[in-house]
């Protein structure tokens, strides 16, 4: 049984008062000294102050909003996975279905312009949270001309600079250091910005996010890094793969003060957001989030599904559905079930739009096979 | 007995050096270990510490005498009464005789005699690069300042190039390539990493895809295995990956190849690696000149670089165009010496060799053609075939291995494109195929040398 399924599912409050509690105690007192330094308290702290008040409070506009992002990734990725097995996508798609809070909390606390984000190869459910035209990532999707690095990229590799998303990275972990890069350049231009550096639970045991943890911290770069744990690195249950499965803890070695956050809750994930990014603007030095979180479908379109139960999946999406659980809080707040409609059916045109561009675009011409490999001629 | 205590050296390039304080007084027993003076030079402070025991004698040098020459008589330590005269006590001068054995990080041994039988100094005057304005006042230095002033120059002109790595900064460079830096441009941009090459190699590559351009130095190019990914993963694939959308300006620099004695996992040359990526600019530069005006433009370069650096060169002085800007095109070769009779190429510390090999061979006549390829990548295959239409015999002379080498690949050149002007097959002249040996004998034969340049010469020349 997945150990963030659990922890999202059972509502994160009481496991996160006991830890807290029960965490920072033995170094004190193993120093003889009654009560805990200001340093070791700074690294709880953020947590604390989530734990105060952990959901953000939304105005029935952006409530509509979150939602409406989270079904319009829910619905592209649903299309994207069709699109796959009718083979007008290739090689590997990696669907975001179930993770939607995460991408679409974070993003909302984000100063847009100002602030970059870097991620792994999950990345068209991020690239959708972040206001990217969903024809041109369908269109890479499929491999053609108009996609968002004309064909050339694929399920893994995009990037808009436009909208300050640095990718859309393939090697597991790459984006960790790629990201403190990012920081780095945005403390070095004194441009008040942050870097929102996302990876998974997989990823969390790459030994250079640790080697970027430390260079982070030490250099106080304004970066905050974001673990999606979805219980699963591919088929590897986390409990089978990591020695310290709360991940959110893993850098305490390097004074990064943690946060443990429902990422199955997009106004919990915004609340924590908010927190996390005020620490970082502050000049206080980096950040880490565990996002706990879920994904409903395969690792990849090839997943073989044996490694969880269907009624460990059946289970979250009844009583743990980012979507749902938003859906009926705009019901609860007077929006009627035809508004909703209404909504549910705009997406599903503007997603069907977004999959008739990527089929109808040509590839890409034979000649640009041999643009963009340099910049420069020589 | 008594004993001499001579000034010792730091290292096998000190000559000499500041006595700056005396820990003990005549007349002190001392024990060995103990501590008996402060040496300084401008690199470095040493302790030297007594290795015999005994009772501080005549102190010869008093503290805080500047250029005491290494070997110098400083004081007399006598021995105890009743050991009478036993052996004499082994030289307090550590490092007088074996020199070799001190190359690794940090050290500066960029003059050191087995470097002297590597490549002596060519007499003939190499060819002037065409790039250079003719009446060009010239100056003599060192690749390692040439590599440096390169990077100041660019760091003056423009705010957003900055220099980070291991020792880069407060230790001024483990090969001292960054000396001075520090001081001009202070912390922000010139930053020591920790010892960390796949998370600082990221970290590099990250922020030029942000927008600056960072030059990320290696200690050495071996230990940027562990960086790899980000250099070919990273930098060299995402402008194509992002369809033109992203770039990445960076420039990994730092030595490259063999250096001295300092066996198989410190001595390799990485050129033909790099150069195989499509997406990355690999600048392998000779000497001075090339040495700045290529790293200047390869700072910048809209593409992400490699700039393998030869430790063995550093500290050999070469004539440097005095120019305001000295700028070189990347992707041009250089003939370096003209010959009508076959043409030997290579790069790098290779081209040293190539060049005492062509002034032997001419004395038996033979006029060989020396060309640098300085940009491994893209390769002027232009230059290589040019010449080779000219000569119609060619050799590869590469400090590396042979096999999947940059001799390769010029070999398929001259079949592809070649195969009429040929005469004779090409050869490579490379290192021998095996993970460099430590001993001293065993490292020179495995090594390039300009006497097996000089045979394949012949043999091609069917002499």
């Amino acid at each position: 049984m997945a150990k963030p399924a659990q922890k999202a599912a059972s509502g994160a409050a009481p496991k996160s008062a006991s830890k807290s509690a029960a965490k920072p105690a033995a170094k004190p007192a193993a120093r003889g000294k009654a009560v805990e330094s200001d340093e070791d308290f700074a690294l709880r702290s953020l947590q604390m102050t989530h734990e105060e008040n952990r959901r953000f409070d939304a105005s029935d506009e952006q409530l509509l909003h979150f939602y409406e992002q989270m079904l319009l990734i829910r619905r592209f990725e649903e299309k994207a996975g069709q699109l796959y097995g009718l083979g007008l996508i290739g090689g590997f798609c990696h669907l975001y279905i179930g993770q939607e809070a995460v991408a679409v909390g974070l993003q909302s606390a984000l100063s847009e312009g100002l602030d970059s984000v870097i991620t792994g190869y999950r990345d068209h459910g991020h690239m959708l949270a972040y206001g990217i035209d969903p024809n041109v990532i369908m269109a890479e999707l499929t491999g053609r001309q108009a996609g968002i690095s004309k064909g050339k990229g694929g399920s893994m590799h995009m990037f808009s600079t436009e909208h300050k998303f640095y990718g859309g990275h393939g090697i597991v972990g790459a984006q960790v250091a790629l990201g403190g890069g990012l920081a780095l350049a945005h403390k070095y231009r004194e441009d008040g910005g942050l870097c929102l550096a996302y990876f998974g639970d997989g990823a969390a045991n790459q030994g250079q996010v640790y080697e970027t943890f430390n260079m982070a911290a030490l250099w106080n770069l304004p970066i905050v890094f974001v673990i999606e744990n979805n219980g699963y690195a591919m088929g590897t249950a986390v409990k089978r793969s990591s020695a310290e499965t709360e991940f959110y803890r893993r850098g305490t070695a390097f004074r990064i003060p943690g946060m443990d956050v429902n990422g199955m809750d997009v106004l919990e994930v915004r609340a924590a957001a908010e927190i996390a990014f005020a620490h970082v603007r502050e000049g206080k030095g980096p950040v880490l989030m565990e996002l706990n979180t879920y994904r409903y479908r395969g690792h990849s379109m090839s997943d073989p599904a044996k490694y969880r139960t269907r009624e460990e999946v059946q289970d979250q999406r009844e009583h743990n559905d980012p979507i749902e659980r938003i859906k009926k809080e705009l019901a609860e707040r007077g929006k009627t079930e035809e508004n909703i409609k209404a909504i549910d059916k705009a997406i599903r045109a503007r997603v069907a739009q977004a999959a008739d561009f990527a089929e109808n675009s040509p590839e890409p011409d034979p000649s640009e096979l041999y643009t963009d490999v340099l910049v420069e001629s020589y | 007995m008594a004993v001499e205590l001579k000034m010792p050296a730091l290292s096998p390039t000190m000559e000499e050096g500041t006595l700056a304080k005396w820990l003990v007084s005549e007349g002190d027993h001392v024990g060995p270990g103990d501590i008996l003076a402060e040496i300084e030079t401008d690199k470095a402070t040493m302790e030297f510490e007594a290795i015999d025991e005994g009772t501080v004698g005549k102190i010869l040098i008093p503290e805080g005498t500047e250029n005491v020459a290494v070997g110098t008589v400083i004081a007399m330590l006598s021995g105890d009464d009743d050991e009478g005269d036993e052996t004499p006590a082994p030289s307090p001068a550590p490092k007088a005789s074996n020199k070799d054995d001190d190359a690794g990080e940090g050290k500066d041994i960029g003059q050191e005699p087995s470097e002297a039988e590597i490549t002596r100094p060519v007499k003939a005057e190499p060819k002037k690069d065409p790039a250079i304005p003719a009446g060009t006042n010239m100056a003599t230095v060192t690749v390692r300042d040439a590599l440096r002033d390169a990077m100041a120059e660019e760091m003056r002109r423009d705010d957003r190039v900055f220099v980070m790595g291991e020792e880069v900064a407060e230790y001024q460079g483990a090969y001292k390539v960054t000396q001075g830096l520090l001081a001009e441009f202070g912390p922000k941009r010139v930053i020591d990493t920790p010892i960390t090459e796949y998370g600082f190699a990221g970290i590099g590559t990250g922020a030029a895809m942000g927008g600056l351009r960072p030059i990320v130095e290696f200690m050495t190019f071996n230990f940027a295995m562990q960086a790899i990914d980000h250099i070919i993963n990273s930098a060299a694939k995402t402008n194509y990956m992002s369809g033109g959308q992203m770039r990445c300006p960076v420039v990994f620099r730092g030595p490259n190849g063999a250096a001295s004695r300092v066996g198989a996992q410190h001595s390799q040359n990485y050129g033909p690696w790099y150069a195989s990526v499509p997406g990355l600019i690999v600048i392998a530069p000779y000497d001075a000149s090339d040495a700045k005006g290529l790293l200047k433009a390869a700072i910048r370069c809209e593409d992400p670089v490699v700039f393998l650096e030869n430790e063995l060169v550093y500290g050999r002085s070469f004539e440097l165009p005095e120019l305001d800007d000295h700028v070189l095109p990347i992707g041009k070769a250089r003939i370096m010496r003209e010959g009508s009779d076959v043409t030997i190429v290579s790069y790098s510390i290779g081209v040293g060799m190539a060049l005492e090999a062509a002034e032997k061979l001419a004395e038996e006549g033979i006029e060989a053609e020396v060309i640098d390829l300085r940009t491994l990548r893209p390769l002027d295959k232009q230059a290589v075939l040019d010449s080779l239409a000219k000569t119609n015999r060619v050799i590869v002379a590469e400090e590396g291995w042979p096999t999947c080498s940059i001799a390769s690949e010029i070999i398929s050149i001259c079949m592809e494109d070649g195969f009429d002007h040929l005469d004779a097959p090409v050869l490579r002249v490379c290192n021998v195929d095996v993970p460099l040996p430590y001993a001293a004998n065993l490292e020179k034969i495995a090594l390039l040398n300009s006497d097996a340049i000089v045979e394949a010469a012949k043999k091609v020349t069917y002499r």
